[in-house]
């Protein structure tokens, strides 16, 4: 079989589902690299991509995650996400993406137990900290001791979990 | 230490028996720690603090026991080569540059990649098919490694990955199945077009792009986000059902379709592999996997399809210069993978046609 694009022998077969229609191609080793075909799943992705291009606002394609940096320039071209905080930064571009690629848009597998009732916890303890120090700069103590000790029932409580 | 694992046979305890059509059944999990950013977007320095932290997580836990750790670049090119080939890292994992790492079991039966393209790549490996025994494994090592460490995980979006392909349950399940019927019968073109329309994905022998050298192919879930993984691996079950079926179904019409023309290459087969002294990995996959297929109808012993799915691994390049237990050129391999199928098939006995004249 000879590749879609040159007279070499063709070594990579793609075979993608596209919006429910079949799309094949085979390439040659150099082709299949030069167009990053190497692999599939970036390929399906920034196809998908061009089609939610023309359904979001342009004002999108400025989009940069404060946290590591990454574009939406960068995330469209390799299909990659550089950190937790870019799942916020891109949802808008991302939902219409998910809702085309996965069985549903909702997680239903395993909750992380452990995970989630640890940021609970440093959440809860984040919060309290911080309404105890607004009521000591207003001089509010009684608020404060009230505070305290929610702070303090809080860390018994952790403890007596783990 | 590590070098003494790769090399070994097989996996420590005894192996299940090779069945016919599936021949290993895999579960991958990524995940990510909180407050870290993805590999791919990581510096050296925080990739070393992911690495360590993971590693200092793993230690103690059930599932993981008699395990070693090794850094990606403290490993020879050779070494990476023969994980590869063993399906215990990715080709990627194989490239990279500093920062990651290995977990792997003595037995083999669990390789957790750190910083590839996600922090975690948990995966879990046993021979024929049984995915209840592969994600209890996983399910465990998995629960362990989060009891000391914060996963990147929203309540919506499941467990977050590098790729949103992965997001949800971060889960991979997958079988390599050995599909001569459905190729000789050029319906596999034909089958990989129904199973893409389940959101089941068909690859060759190595992951995305390779070859489907030896009529192998790895069957895995395309979706990981909107089902949990009982209802992902369920899906993937009945699928592989099918797929059995049909590969049956394709085997018995052959041999009733083109009788002679079948076992003359079954045949011939035996003879190239008895009598060889020079084959490159594909010619020898493809003999072996007409091995395997005698073997699955009966006409040679049952030990030979074991031998065959050992083969299968031990003739690919860089397990054959394990054995050569140096770098070798391609044409001196061609000829100690020759020497190594002779030897291993100097006694199999000729086709015995008996049940099937």
């Amino acid at each position: 079989m000879k590749c879609h694009h040159c007279d070499n022998q063709a070594t990579v077969h793609l075979t993608q589902i596209l919006n429910g229609q079949m799309h094949k191609m085979d390439l040659c080793e150099t082709c299949a690299q030069a167009k990053g075909v190497t692999n599939p799943e970036n390929l399906s992705i920034s196809n998908l991509m061009d089609k939610v291009e023309m359904e979001v606002d342009t004002a999108n394609t400025s989009m940069v995650c404060e946290s590591c940096g990454t574009t939406h320039q960068e995330f469209k071209k390799g299909g990659r996400l550089g950190c937790e905080a870019c799942y916020h930064v891109f949802r808008p571009v991302l939902d219409p993406l998910l809702d085309g690629m996965h069985a549903g848009i909702k997680h239903l597998g395993k909750v992380p137990a452990g995970s989630e009732s640890r940021i609970h916890f440093e959440q809860s303890m984040g919060s309290l900290k911080k309404k105890l120090q607004e009521a000591v700069e207003k001089e509010d103590f009684e608020k404060a001791a009230e505070l305290r000790d929610q702070l303090r029932d809080l860390q018994n409580e952790s403890k007596a979990t783990v | 230490m590590f070098h003494k694992i790769l090399s070994k046979e097989s996996g420590g305890k005894k192996q299940p028996k090779a069945i016919p059509v599936t021949l290993s059944t895999r579960i991958r999990l990524a995940r990510n720690l909180r407050q870290f950013p993805f590999p791919g977007r990581a510096e050296v320095a925080q990739k070393r603090a992911v690495l360590s932290k993971c590693i200092d997580a793993m230690s103690g836990i059930k599932g993981l026991n008699n395990s070693i750790s090794v850094e990606v670049d403290d490993l020879s090119e050779l070494d990476r080569q023969i994980l590869v080939e063993q399906h215990l890292i990715s080709p990627e994992l194989s490239q990279v540059e500093e920062g990651s790492g290995i977990v792997l079991t003595q037995d083999r039966s669990c390789c957790i990649m750190i910083n590839e393209e996600d922090h975690l790549r948990i995966q879990v490996l046993r021979p024929g098919l049984d995915f209840s025994s592969v994600w209890k494994h996983a399910d465990e090592v998995d629960s362990g490694i989060e009891s000391a460490i914060n996963y990147a995980y929203d309540g919506e979006l499941g467990f977050l990955t590098a790729c949103p392909t992965n997001l949800g349950t971060g889960m991979r399940a997958s079988v390599m199945m050995h599909l001569p019927g459905l190729v000789m019968s050029k319906n596999m073109d034909k089958v990989i077009n129904a199973v893409n329309q389940l959101g089941i994905a068909v690859r060759g022998l190595f992951g995305e792009g390779s070859d489907a050298n030896g009529s192998i192919f790895q069957i895995s879930n395309q979706q990981t986000l909107g089902e949990s993984e009982s209802a992902i691996i369920d899906r993937l079950n009945s699928t592989l059902e099918s797929l059995v079926r049909q590969e049956n179904f394709a085997r018995d019409k052959l041999l009733q379709d083109d009788r002679t023309r079948l076992i003359d290459k079954m045949s011939r087969a035996i003879g190239s592999l008895k009598t060889c002294h020079l084959i490159q990995s594909a010619e020898a996959m493809d003999l072996l996997s007409l091995v395997r297929l005698a073997t699955d109808f009966g006409m040679m012993p049952d030990k030979f399809r074991g031998l065959a799915d050992r083969m299968f691994i031990e003739v690919q390049p860089g397990h054959v210069q394990l054995s050569a237990g140096e770098a070798i050129e391609p044409n001196q391999r061609d000829e100690l993978r020759a020497e190594l199928l002779r030897n291993q098939f100097l006694r199999a006995p000729l086709l015995d046609l008996s049940s099937h004249s």
